[in-house]
């Protein structure tokens, strides 16, 4: 205070009024920066719980809850004539084996209502593996041994703990008779929870424990390749045209200025030029990759060229110059020197605009990639869906347990998006250059 | 009809063709080949160039013919595509083949030539951009125009009640649906308004504060972070936004006594905004990145504050720049599909209450187009007419966005 004092007397316009407003001013600016920062830490706090309600829904989508019981393969049921051969073992009933074990289990369940109940404990999905167990290994006919069945969905999620029991029995989905033998099954150390294998490795399926992201990966995959191979190769040579050997007149100042339209216009339009040029007049096969990666393709075109044009724009002229000055052609500079030279800024384009195709859903919706497909597709052409759009179609499944299959399938699809940056990221660093 | 036999013999012969070439380029004696103006490679590539140019066009007008609509002799038009053509198409690539070895000699500006095919083909992929914008265009004016043959203009662009569900029987009830558009954009207004005032403070204050007030080592750490928002798949948003922040405001609204419900445009303008912020924050970053250090060295030099100098001297002179950005992310926020498919509602309602269901115009799209439909029904139909209205809007916004960044640079280039 001594300080203020002195230039008081020194200075005559430094009054209190004035120290006041000055410190009125700067607690304004302390105010100012608070709210900048307190801006981007809103902003952050959104990402955390977006990510945080994702992930904390999801990760039990990894781990499957399992019955162990001990069944009989009974060959009277099985496989009465003793052939042993492949269609018999296709065609044999394991659904009676599987109720047979339960009935053991629970010897005093009776009336048709609790045996219903009691059959619907494991999940209807069981009979196919059970099935497929039996094929590989014929000599299990006629011998008891235990084996793993997946439970239903409803008690997958009662034994994750998604289902409370302190509800009432009219608004709970398990029933008090089945949280009964759930609690039987328990002390005899017959529920397990393992690693959910079927989650990577099968299609989509109605019955939510049973349902797969394999297809779904498959069909992104494809349709990603698609999307690479049409607009990686148009996309560069329309970037190099653009930035090397464009005379400057009005054409290419309306060739640029339509690109970077077209890099705002909203995908949804471009299902619909999807619709009408790939399925109307084209009379390509609905739902397949091949008319998806097309239509993904004219959408990255636009990012690739913009990224594609800045890469090959930063290489410094001396590199041209140099180059012609050595008697090469102005294609020999541009194919040996230039673009060699911007091809790590183009990948990591590419990489980005490939990404953005990766999380792209409502073109896909367009051209009818929404239908309900459980075989792994074959090739382009196979009716297939796409990672996001599975992700689509599970959010609007009623049951309970698809929430569950669609935070799952949402942390594949970020852990892949993550990647895909992470290389982007890597290679800018490893061959950024500046000049 | 199999294309694939077609490729594999087609790239069989072209290597033949380039194997054949090269070898007769160095079969010429030394001297001559010396001066020769291009190397063996270099004449391999000529022979294959014609060996492929021919068969293209040829599968070009292949393409164009098959999609004619040639119905009247059937077995005819199916024999020309089954025989007439892939005969044609290796009779062309068999004379390009033979055609470009007897023209080769020592003398012969192979590179010449080559490059004027590689200028041709750059060419070409260029301006297959332009087409896509024609196509576009195209693809959504010619069924707008089908769509108001049976809907006046007046009734699409004024009326207030959206009802397409079309009857399959003529004496249905109800037969004939209604399809004003009014109540779906200003659903999609609604929604945009909400959306923009959670991300335009936020992105542009983040913004300010990264360029003026933070240390570069928080700037590095802190600006991917924020960047992450915008390469989230948006289908994940609109799952965030329907299962966590709907029902997050249902539940404070029961709390505080009001009546809200879970496919409320407040949570689908939330998520969108939260979608955007990165999107104008790292524009109008650039544009505050841009505005010359002079400036800001005479405003403090005047004795202003940081806010003071950011308030009264820099946004002033990014203005223009900002104001780019945020028409770029209403024309984002116009055109997003799945945050408002999966979280806002279908059923169309004119409304200004943020509380409220209402639905978009890219929700309304979604919903006629999916599922099974016959093509020329008024309800596919509009779909179409919906898509040609955003496409309009979105590229209105952009040019003026672009025009407004663009004179801004030119200020202080």
């Amino acid at each position: 205070m001594t300080d203020t004092q002195e230039l008081k007397e020194k200075v005559s316009w430094v009054t209190d009024d004035a120290m006041e407003k000055l410190a009125r001013r700067h607690r304004s600016e302390r105010r100012f920066k608070r709210l900048g920062l307190s801006a981007i830490v809103i902003a952050l706090v959104m990402l955390a719980t977006l990510l945080v309600s994702i992930i904390g829904r999801g990760y039990t989508a990894f781990i499957q809850t399992t019955i162990t019981l001990d069944v009989t393969f009974s060959e009277a049921i099985i496989d009465p004539k003793g052939a042993r051969d492949h269609k018999t073992l296709k065609a044999a009933s394991y659904r009676t084996l599987i109720r047979e074990a339960l009935r053991k289990e629970f010897p005093d369940v009776s009336t048709r209502k609790d045996l219903r109940a009691l059959f619907g404990l494991i999940s209807k999905g069981a009979v196919q593996e059970f099935r497929d167990l039996v094929i590989s290994d014929p000599d299990l006919i006629g011998t008891t041994s235990s084996v793993e069945l997946t439970a239903s969905d409803d008690i997958d999620m009662f034994s994750k703990g998604y289902i409370s029991r302190n509800v009432s029995e009219e608004d709970r989905r398990v029933k008090d008779i089945e949280i009964k033998w759930f609690d039987q099954l328990q002390s005899n150390n017959a529920i397990q929870t393992v690693f959910n294998k079927r989650f990577f490795t099968g299609g989509d399926s109605r019955e939510p424990e049973v349902a797969g992201i394999m297809g779904a990966l498959v069909g992104s995959l494809y349709t990603l390749l698609i999307t690479f191979i049409i607009s990686f190769p148009i996309g560069l040579m329309s970037a190099i045209y653009l930035e090397e050997f464009a005379p400057k007149n009005k054409i290419t100042v309306l060739i640029e200025v339509n690109i970077n339209n077209l890099a705002a216009v909203p995908s949804i339009v471009y299902g619909l030029l999807g619709v009408a040029l790939f399925l109307n007049v084209a009379h390509m096969p609905r739902s397949a990759p091949l008319v998806g990666g097309l239509t993904l393709a004219l959408m990255t075109l636009p990012t690739i060229i913009i990224a594609a044009r800045a890469s090959i724009r930063a290489v410094p002229d001396s590199i041209r110059n140099a180059a012609l000055a050595l008697g090469a052609s102005k294609q020999q500079s541009v194919f040996h020197h230039v673009l060699p030279l911007s091809m790590p800024g183009i990948l990591t384009g590419t990489i980005i605009g490939l990404s953005q195709a990766l999380g792209e859903t409502a073109p896909l919706l367009m051209i009818g990639m929404v239908a309900f497909i459980v075989d792994i597709p074959g090739g382009v052409t196979d009716p297939a869906t796409v990672l996001p759009v599975q992700i689509f179609l599970w959010a609007d499944s009623p049951e309970r347990a698809f929430v569950e299959k669609t935070s799952g399938a949402i942390i594949v699809l970020l852990g892949f998006l993550v990647f895909m940056n992470a290389i982007a990221v890597l290679l800018r660093k490893k061959f950024e250059r500046r000049w | 009809m199999s294309i694939l036999p077609l490729i594999i013999l087609l790239l069989a012969m072209c290597a033949t063709g380039y194997w054949y070439g090269s070898k007769k380029a160095l079969s010429a004696p030394l001297p001559v080949r010396y001066l020769s103006s291009g190397n063996p490679h270099q004449f391999g590539l000529f022979v294959v160039v014609w060996g492929v140019l021919p068969p293209a066009m040829l599968f070009i007008l292949w393409l164009v013919f098959s999609f004619l609509p040639i119905d009247a002799d059937g077995s005819i038009a199916q024999q020309i595509d089954k025989v007439v053509f892939p005969a044609l198409i290796m009779l062309g690539a068999a004379a390009g083949l033979y055609m470009a070895i007897r023209e080769i000699n020592p003398k012969l500006r192979v590179r010449k030539s080559l490059e004027r095919c590689v200028y041709a083909a750059l060419l070409l992929a260029s301006t297959l951009s332009v087409f896509t914008t024609v196509g576009i265009v195209l693809s959504l004016l010619f069924e707008t125009i089908q769509f108001f043959e049976k809907v006046p203009y007046s009734e699409f662009f004024l009326a207030l009640d959206w009802s397409p569900q079309t009857a399959m029987r003529a004496d249905q009830v109800g037969s004939s649906g209604s399809f004003g558009a009014v109540p779906l954009f200003t659903g999609t207004m609604l929604i945009t308004f909400i959306a923009m005032i959670v991300a335009v403070p936020l992105g542009l204050m983040s913004a300010i504060y990264m360029t003026e007030y933070a240390s570069r080592r928080f700037r590095a750490t802190v600006k991917p972070i924020l960047e992450i928002l915008a390469g989230i798949p948006t289908v994940v948003y609109g799952f965030f936004a329907a299962l966590t922040v709907g029902v997050f405001f249902r539940d404070v609204g029961t709390a505080i006594g009001l009546d809200v419900v879970t496919e409320s445009a407040l949570a689908a303008g939330v998520v969108m905004g939260m979608m955007i912020i990165p999107f104008i924050s790292s524009l109008s970053d650039d544009v505050i990145m841009a505005v010359p250090q002079n400036l800001r060295d005479a405003s403090y030099g005047l004795g202003a504050t940081k806010s003071e100098t950011v308030l009264k001297v820099i946004i002033p002179a990014a203005l223009p720049g900002i104001v780019g950005a945020i028409l770029l992310a209403m024309s984002r926020a116009i055109g997003e599909t799945m945050i408002v498919v999966m979280a806002a509602g279908f059923a169309a309602n004119l409304t200004a209450n943020p509380l409220e269901a209402v639905t978009t115009v890219t929700v309304q799209i979604v919903g006629l187009l999916v599922g099974d439909q016959e093509f020329d029904s008024a309800k596919t139909l509009a779909a179409f007419a919906l898509a040609l209205t955003l496409f309009v809007i979105t590229l209105c916004l952009n040019v003026i966005a672009l025009l407004v960044v663009r004179k801004y640079r030119e200020k202080y280039d």
